[in-house]
């Protein structure tokens, strides 16, 4: 069955995609903590992150993204109203999902809410399509969680027949049916960028390649050079279907500080604690002193340190993944809203200039 | 019996059912161990041949029935919620490792696993009733899997349990996983085996051989 790897053509990983380099941050509104260490409220949480979006615009950030969750952890269930608040307040950054849980939404409405985003801020509107490694929205919405697949396979379809703008004509079990359906608002600069994000299964990279997504790696743990047969898989399946190439990112969690020492200090407690309340239901290790020291270093998936360490890593790796996008995923509940603005200012006025500087060599 | 008396005189040979997160990974390392490795999804091997190119290289996709026969250790890596579809005429007579965890907050609610408080891998014994099931794999996450294998000896060499009522199938999955890059522990029963899932004592904990040693002694206990 199998062809012999050297009958095929090279893959250029390694060397950038033809797509131009963007640097983004996501966030999945993780509840900040004052600085006598108390949580904020959810509604103060949010007000807090327009504020941050609205930064990240000012220092040049290029994307600023935010993950569905529907937990007291992450309030951030509808995500698309806070980027229409950060939308009228901002003029160049992208804006989008980071991720939307498709296979419990409806495709239809998805499409609705960043169709009215991308009208809102100019065209700027992107999602993220995916599980994320939430899968809370199931329950909530009465979808069964074995169905996951199948959900997915569907309104992935639907969605890819959606971003293509004329009126949709769509069969499937999931959903009722739509006949020659127009579907408003309509974009004005045609379909916006839309990504599925992949944790670590292949036939995911295999689907983002048959409905035409960008890929977006989301690599939270391990050595993220790992991931670089995934970026050689979807540049194949596009040639397999003779299907042009698209861009290929990377989202992965970290944080920067003014030092190495202090991005360590202020990160890892807050880490130790989410990662050790979310592995009880999802399953994650507990992290020990070890294994931080080696997700943060060079090998691992955490960019955590200074602008120039975080900086370092993003460039090695977005060459080593053949990656035009990267967004760092900042916060982690417990942080205060300030190092947050110092994390968003750090990363657009330190960290994007030098990775340009460092990969345009 | 199945492995070693062959070990010497030809290449053990491997399948893997799974192309998912796992199924690759556990091919891939197989594959550098030295093995034969086959690997299959649920369908046609078309559907899974750049996978299996890219991500396994050296190992071959076939039709699942194809992979399994002749091989001398099936590992499942399906889904566990796909479990209840799988044909277990598929692996019969065969040592089937189960690599799989019962994760009703990621997988949902399997009416077949929610029974009394058997081991997953014992509900999967008793449906693959025609097979010798062991269970091992299902502790460590897929990307350690790759990362953390060490040469026989390193001072840190992370162990893995193998968990199974049948001698011969745990020394043969044992022998794997040490050849893959692990010490194997083995855990006196299939039972025994819920000490490696999720919940229990051992699951995602690096441990090296005498501290696994010690935790399964101790709960044993």
């Amino acid at each position: 069955m199998t062809t012999p790897t050297s009958e095929l053509e090279p893959v250029p990983v390694g060397q950038l995609a033809p797509f131009p380099l963007l640097l983004g941050l996501d966030t999945f509104g993780d509840v900040t903590h004052d600085s006598d260490d108390r949580p904020l409220s959810q509604a103060q949480t949010i007000r807090n992150l327009v504020e941050q979006g609205v930064l990240a615009d000012q220092v040049g950030v290029g994307f600023f993204g935010i993950g569905e969750h529907h937990t007291g952890d992450f309030p951030l269930s509808a995500g698309d109203v806070v980027l229409a608040a950060i939308a009228a307040r901002t003029s160049r950054i992208r804006l989008g999902s980071a991720v939307t849980v498709l296979s419990s939404d409806d495709p239809v409405r998805v499409f609705q809410r960043y169709s009215t985003l991308d009208a809102i801020s100019g065209g700027r509107a992107e999602v993220i399509l995916g599980r994320g490694s939430s899968v809370d929205s199931f329950p909530l919405f009465g979808y069964d969680l074995a169905d996951y697949d199948e959900l997915f396979e569907e309104k992935a379809n639907l969605f890819a027949e959606l971003l293509k703008g004329g009126p949709v004509t769509w069969q499937g079990k999931t959903r009722s049916p739509l006949y020659d359906q127009d579907v408003v608002p309509h974009t004005e600069l045609g379909a916006f960028p839309a990504w599925i994000g992949v944790g670590g299964n292949p036939n995911s990279v295999i689907r983002a390649a048959r409905y035409d997504y960008s890929l977006m790696l989301a690599i939270i743990g391990g050595n993220p050079a790992r991931f670089a047969p995934f970026s050689q898989l979807f540049h194949r399946a596009l040639e397999a279907l003779d299907k042009p190439q698209l861009p290929v990112g990377v989202h992965s969690p970290g944080h920067v500080a003014a030092s190495d020492e202090k991005a360590r200090e202020e990160f890892w407690p807050r880490y130790l604690e989410v990662i050790r309340r979310l592995g009880a239901s999802r399953g994650f290790a507990v992290p020990t002193p070890e294994s931080f020291a080696y997700e943060v270093g060079p090998k691992g998936a955490l960019y955590v340190g200074a602008p120039e360490t975080v900086a370092q890593k993003i460039a090695a790796n977005m060459r080593i993944l053949g990656a035009n996008r990267f967004d760092l995923k900042y916060g982690m509940g417990g942080l205060t809203h300030e190092a947050l603005m110092t994390n968003i200012e750090l990363y657009g006025t330190e960290v994007i200039p030098r990775v340009r500087q460092l990969l345009a060599i | 019996m199945i492995g070693q008396n062959l070990w010497g005189s030809r290449r053990l040979r491997v399948a893997v059912l799974g192309a998912g997160h796992v199924g690759p990974v556990i091919a891939r390392v197989a594959v550098e161990a030295g093995y034969d490795v086959s690997i299959a999804a649920s369908g046609d091997p078309a559907k899974i041949a750049l996978i299996a190119q890219l991500l396994v290289p050296g190992a071959e996709a076939r039709w699942a029935a194809d992979a399994v026969e002749g091989a001398d250790i099936v590992f499942l890596s399906i889904p566990l919620h796909k479990f209840a579809q799988f044909d277990p005429a598929l692996v019969a007579g065969r040592v089937v490792v189960d690599t799989m965890n019962y994760w009703p907050p990621v997988d949902g609610v399997q009416e077949m696993f929610e029974d009394g408080d058997e081991s997953s891998s014992e509900v999967v014994q008793r449906r693959l009733a025609r097979s010798i099931v062991v269970k091992a794999l299902n502790h460590i996450g897929y990307h350690e899997l790759d990362e953390q294998r060490r040469p026989a000896g390193a001072p840190d060499r992370r162990a893995l349990g193998v968990a199974g009522d049948d001698r011969d199938a745990v020394a043969v999955a044992a022998e794997v996983i040490d050849r893959i890059g692990y010490d194997a522990v083995q855990l006196p029963s299939l039972s025994a085996g819920r000490l490696l899932q999720p919940g229990g004592p051992l699951f995602g904990v690096p441990l090296r051989r005498n501290e696994l040693e010690e935790a399964v002694a101790a709960n044993a206990a």
